[in-house]
């Protein structure tokens, strides 16, 4: 591990400084030992808990629902079917309408007529224990009436498929465009792959996965008169609020939302949940405080779903690798419904698929696709993986066309440091970095003319062992989000972010942030961030969160943004903590502000050595305010509410190196470095970790991770024992480093790093491991990289999936086209 | 999930234990270690009407020594077997193969007896059981002893010879000696899963010939099996790569491997060959 040096060492005058040191996280303590309060320890008095019957059909009308039997069961209160509350559920939101003619089918919170994927809610029961309501629930007696299921996206679009939803007119969503050509940042893409020399076309596929965060989701609500409390696993509990209030009815002011200590998302919890809505809805009508936990088994069936798209990429160049134009076409799949970013996670991407090259001209299509399965929606990083994945696979694939160096071709077209900030062929504006830097020292960090030497000669002998080198130069756009820009994608919020301090009495301080953590240790960084700007000791710093009645705005944590944004927000509200504070102390010093310096949580006189009042003191002489400055308000708390003018745009390098077992197919990474820029780096543990779970996740998609359906629509990676995630056993160590390069657009310097390593991973290993076999004839993997289709691929040829798509939706070389290279003759 | 509701029973002798099962009603479920039982009553693909739970009978936990044999007790953990110093004497391959099993967590609850009373073909221990010709202790009520050889244990998928009312009280295994070499050579994709096929092999050498061999192999198909053919071109063979590879060619003789999402049945056949050359290779001291 290289981290930058700790500058809390590093000049001995300056006082120390918490920026950029490696605290341990403050509450870890309690995470880890669990002595804190997760949504499923609460217990209301008189609470009653529910049960859901989820349908084992993934497409059927409901031609009868018999409840009778589960009423009469023991501790049962009330069994509830759709038609109880079809009049007042509403619809699950949708808050992006990437297009104006955008088909949004609405999304009951419980099936009424009919079902459309496995695991919908069909009934609940309410009891007076959960074993009582999860009994009774096998009481219930349905009839199905089959229809047909639609699975695959590339035959949902056809002509003539059969529907998800029969009031539509087709599987299709929406058709999403962006034309660099027609909105001016490029040139005519048509006109670019007429005249190119060489093009490159191929078709990935982005398995579905499913978030797996640890803590299942779990809802409590509170009933007191007409106000409710919802404490909720959930990343966004401001969001909620507003989309439960507007869903339920339930005037906003009388909704409080809570997110207590929440055990991981990964934007599997940024939803508006059925289950939150059903809660409230019951709870409303029985007056009753109510507790619904999921099983992991609900969990992975139900809790939104990630990725899934297929990707047609054709890239144009001329022979000496100078890229020319690039071509994007996706089908995404939506699943059953649209829940609340659904169709916006593949428009979101549409943005990344450049990379870090300069192309000339782009152009980006999407069709957002219905399918008879759960609905997908944010998974880490939420678009840009996908977009990342696909164009740094197909780099690779231009580079074997051209016989060049993989690193060189990227060399060739990459932005080069002295070109920042540059307005890319998508209209953003990376802020800043260093391409060749980050590459230079991940070259290093790998020892990659070692590891190219051994290669050969593993090449050479036959070796059954052989070794690949992977490569990622990949940026990504975080730090969601320039409110204006939401608002031009037709994002129905905006990305503002809300801090606010409260100077206490006795001098120490409570920040109330917006931005709600659910793992990422926000405390402990938001702590560091105060304790510089006020000059308060660390450990006197209090940050609260997640309760909308204590933190009254805030826009939540996903993508990337809780730092750039949130802990701007922070800055900006000490900022204003310390100009009312030079008031009062220019007041009680009888000295002129201009003659005040703050340093150290100190204001002292120019001139007048020892003359000075601690920031600690002022607190508590405003709170006394025996005696302040006439003509302002007797605190010197603030609040501030921070709207970025960009995106952040992390960069980095990833290298890996991967050894083939080509008797067996099983792939194992040998080495793996990777330098990432993420600006100013608050706290480098917290960062370590966050690249680490990053890479953990980013290398689970390329190797282990796959929901597959079978031809009926059910989930047959159920359970973990058939969905594999990683353990620490499964992966390797990580050489992980970092190049800085101060974002420009926040006053952190601070670039988002919650999502790098998920993004920039994968398709270093899919490289990897494709960089090792191709000698052998293989020119794809599909993901996940299994044994048995590494195998494949290398003995029978194909990208290894023929043998999945047997009976299941699993993604299968029956259906890959073995795609073809063009080449325009010139 | 959840289990159905059931009655529960703590016996902590063998003969307590037989009458609790016995008076259980229709459907009882002797709980060892839980690590498969418990999963599939949550699921509520068990819903048994008793559960005898059977960990705190102490007699049935342990290693002990009887003549030519080492006696492991149904109730003896993964992770006590793992740290027997009589198995690590003389019944290595059951170390090895036992360190593949799930996690630590998972190994200090699980138990011997039940794993392979579980029989799923995916575990580990019913191979080395059939390998080393083991033999299974089990009680009926009254106390009435009988011996089942491993060859007649495993009848099919989940499936053995233990009747209704029965219980495994013991696990018999011949000690193998310093002239045995053994390797457990297990595929999977994570390290805490099950094998998608797994090799146990045992081979006992004099000077370059291979004069015993014992093969095993997991999820071959309902029920472990011997890899008979490989056996029988091993012993009198000469030590050598290329016997030993000849050998191993012939690994998924007469297998009926099932398909799944790991592994399609072409693809498991060809996982034993390879890892039946590799566990023989090892064994072999080569
Ligand atoms: C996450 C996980 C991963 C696993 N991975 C592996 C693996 O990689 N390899 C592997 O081999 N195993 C694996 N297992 C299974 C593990 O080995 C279990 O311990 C074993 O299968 C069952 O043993 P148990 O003691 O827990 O039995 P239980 O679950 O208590 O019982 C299993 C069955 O045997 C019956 N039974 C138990 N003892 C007796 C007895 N003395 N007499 C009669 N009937 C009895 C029970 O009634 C039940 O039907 C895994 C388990 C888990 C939870």
């Amino acid at each position: 591990m290289t981290l930058t040096e700790d500058p809390s060492t590093a000049t001995p005058d300056a006082p120390a400084k918490e920026v950029g040191s490696a605290r341990l996280r403050k509450e870890d303590a309690r995470l880890i030992t669990g002595k804190t309060t997760w949504t499923d320890n609460m217990v209301l008095p008189g609470m009653l808990y529910m049960s859901v019957l989820r349908s084992p059909i993934a497409h059927a009308t409901i031609s009868n629902l018999d409840v009778s039997a589960a009423k009469d069961r023991p501790n049962v209160v009330a069994v509830y079917t759709g038609q109880d509350f079809k009049d007042e559920q509403g619809s699950i939101p949708c808050a992006w309408p990437v297009t104006p003619d955008m088909v949004n089918p609405g999304h009951p919170s419980i099936a009424v007529d009919s079902v459309n994927h496995v695991g919908e809610a069909v009934a609940i029961v309410v009891a007076r224990s959960r074993t009582a309501a999860v009994d009774a629930v096998e009481a219930i007696d349905v009839d199905y009436e089959p229809l047909p299921v639609v699975l695959d996206m590339e035959e949902a679009v056809k002509e003539g498929s059969a529907l998800v939803h029969d009031h539509t007119e087709s599987n299709t969503s929406y058709h999403f465009v962006f034309d660099a050509g027609e909105a001016g940042t490029g040139t005519d893409t048509d006109a670019a792959f007429d005249a190119a020399e060489v093009v490159v076309s191929r078709r990935f596929v982005q398995q579905r996965l499913i978030p797996a965060f640890m803590e299942p989701r779990s809802v409590v609500v509170g009933v007191t008169g007409d106000n409710y409390t919802l404490w909720s696993a959930t990343q966004i509990p401001h969001i909620l609020r507003v989309m439960a209030a507007l869903t339920t009815g339930i005037p906003e002011h009388k909704l409080r939302v809570i997110a207590p200590d929440v055990g991981g998302g990964f934007g599997g919890k940024l939803q508006v949940n059925p289950e939150e809505i059903l809660a409230l809805l019951i709870a409303r009508r029985l007056g009753k405080p109510i507790k619904w936990t999921e099983t992991r088994s609900e969990s992975l069936m139900t809790a939104h779903h990630g990725r899934d798209q297929v990707q047609f990429i054709d890239v144009a160049a001329d022979r000496e690798g100078n890229v020319k134009g690039l071509r994007v076409r996706l089908l995404a799949d939506m699943g059953a419904y649209l829940r609340l970013i659904t169709p916006g996670v593949p428009a979101l991407g549409a943005f990344m698929f450049p990379g870090i090259y300069k192309f000339p001209a782009y152009r980006f299509e999407c069709d957002g696709v219905f399918t008879n399965k759960v609905p997908t929606d944010a998974y880490r990083g939420a678009g840009r993986p996908e977009a990342t994945f696909a164009i740094e696979r197909i780099m690779d694939e231009l580079a074997v066309e051209l016989s060049m160096d993989p690193m060189e071709l990227r060399r060739k077209n990459w932005i080069n440091a002295e070109e920042f900030p540059f307005t890319t062929v998508a209209g953003l504006s990376y802020d800043s970095g260093d391409y060749e830097q980050a590459t230079q020292a991940a070259l290093e960090l790998l020892g990659y003319d070692e590891l190219r030497a051994e290669q050969a000669r593993r090449r050479e002998s036959g070796d059954p062992v052989q070794l690949g080198i992977g490569i990622s130069t990949f940026t990504e756009m975080c730090g969601l989000a320039p409110s204006r820009v939401l608002g031009s994608l037709s994002f129905g919020a905006g990305g503002w972010e809300q801090a606010s301090i409260r100077m206490l009495p006795t001098g120490k301080v409570e920040v109330v942030t917006g931005s709600t953590p659910h793992g990422q240790g926000h405390e402990t960084a938001w702590s560091q961030i105060v304790a510089d700007e006020l000059g308060v000791p660390f450990d006197d710093v209090e940050v609260l969160h997640g309760d909308t009645a204590v933190s009254a705005r805030g826009l939540d944590t996903y993508g990337s943004r809780s730092l750039v944004v949130g802990g701007t927000a922070v800055v900006k509200a000490a900022e204003k903590v310390v100009a009312k504070a030079r008031k009062v102390a220019a007041h009680l010093l009888e000295a002129s502000e201009d003659d005040l310096e703050f340093s150290g949580g100190r204001f002292s006189v120019k001139g007048t050595p020892g003359a000075g009042l601690a920031i600690q003191e002022i607190a508590l002489a405003i709170f006394a305010s025996h005696d302040y400055p006439e003509g302002i308000e007797p605190s010197i708390d603030a609040e501030a509410a921070f709207d970025p003018t960009n995106f952040s745009f992390p960069h980095g390098t990833h290298l890996c190196a991967m050894e083939v077992d080509t008797d067996t197919g099983f792939v194992k990474i040998r080495k793996y470095a990777c330098v990432d820029d993420i600006g100013n780096i608050v706290n480098p543990i917290i960062v370590e970790g966050q690249m680490h779970g990053g890479l953990a996740q980013g290398i689970s998609q390329a190797l282990y991770e796959e929901a597959i359906y079978d031809a009926d629509g059910n989930l047959t990676t159920g359970t973990f024992v058939d969905y594999l995630v990683p353990s620490a056993m499964d992966l390797p160590h990580f050489d992980t480093g970092n190049t800085t390069h101060a974002a420009p657009d926040n006053p952190l310097g601070a670039k988002g790093v919650g999502e790098a390593g998920c993004i920039a991973s994968t398709p270093a290993v899919v490289n990897a491991a494709l960089d090792a076999v191709r000698h052998l004839g293989v020119k794809d993997i599909l993901m996940p990289m299994t044994p048995e289709r590494v195998w494949r691929a290398i003995h029978q040829g194909g990208d290894g999936g023929a043998r999945a798509a047997e009976g299941s939706n699993a993604y299968g070389g029956a259906r890959t086209t073995e795609s073809g290279i063009e080449e325009a003759a010139k | 999930m959840i289990p159905a509701s059931f009655a529960y029973a703590r016996p902590t002798t063998v003969d307590e234990a037989l009458q609790a099962i016995a008076a259980g009603g229709e459907d009882v479920k002797i709980l060892a270690g839980g690590q498969s039982l418990i999963p599939v009553m949550r699921l509520r693909l068990a819903a048994p009407e008793t559960v005898v739970d059977i960990t705190r009978v102490t007699e049935l936990r342990g290693v002990r020594e009887d003549g030519d044999s080492l006696v492991i007790g149904a109730m003896t953990t993964h992770h006590d077997v793992i740290t027997d110093p009589l198995i690590a004497q003389y019944g290595k391959l059951i170390a090895e193969a036992t360190e593949t099993v799930a996690d630590p967590a998972v190994r200090h609850r699980g138990t011997f007896g039940g794993a392979l009373v579980h029989a799923d073909p995916a575990g580990d221990l019913p191979a080395v059981a059939l390998a080393l010709d083991a033999e299974f202790v089990i009680a009926g009520l009254g106390g009435a002893r009988r011996t089942v050889p491993a060859t007649e244990f495993f009848v099919d998928y989940l499936t053995t010879a233990l009747a209704d009312g029965e219980l495994l009280v013991e696990v018999r295994v011949p000690k193998l000696g310093s002239d045995w070499g053994v390797r457990y050579e297990k595929f999977n994709r994570v390290a805490q899963a099950w094998s998608i096929v797994a090799v146990a092999a045992a081979v006992r050498r004099e000077g370059s010939r291979i004069t015993e061999a014992r093969i095993g192999l997991t999820n071959m198909g309902s029920t472990p099996i011997r890899a008979r053919a490989v056996e029988a071109a091993l012993v009198g063979a000469d030590v050598s790569l290329e016997t030993v590879t000849a050998a191993a060619a012939q690994a998924a003789e007469g297998t009926e491997p099932s398909s799944d999402l790991n592994a399609q049945a072409d693809y498991r056949q060809h996982l034993a060959r390879v890892l039946t050359r590799r566990a023989v290779t090892a064994a072999a001291g080569l």
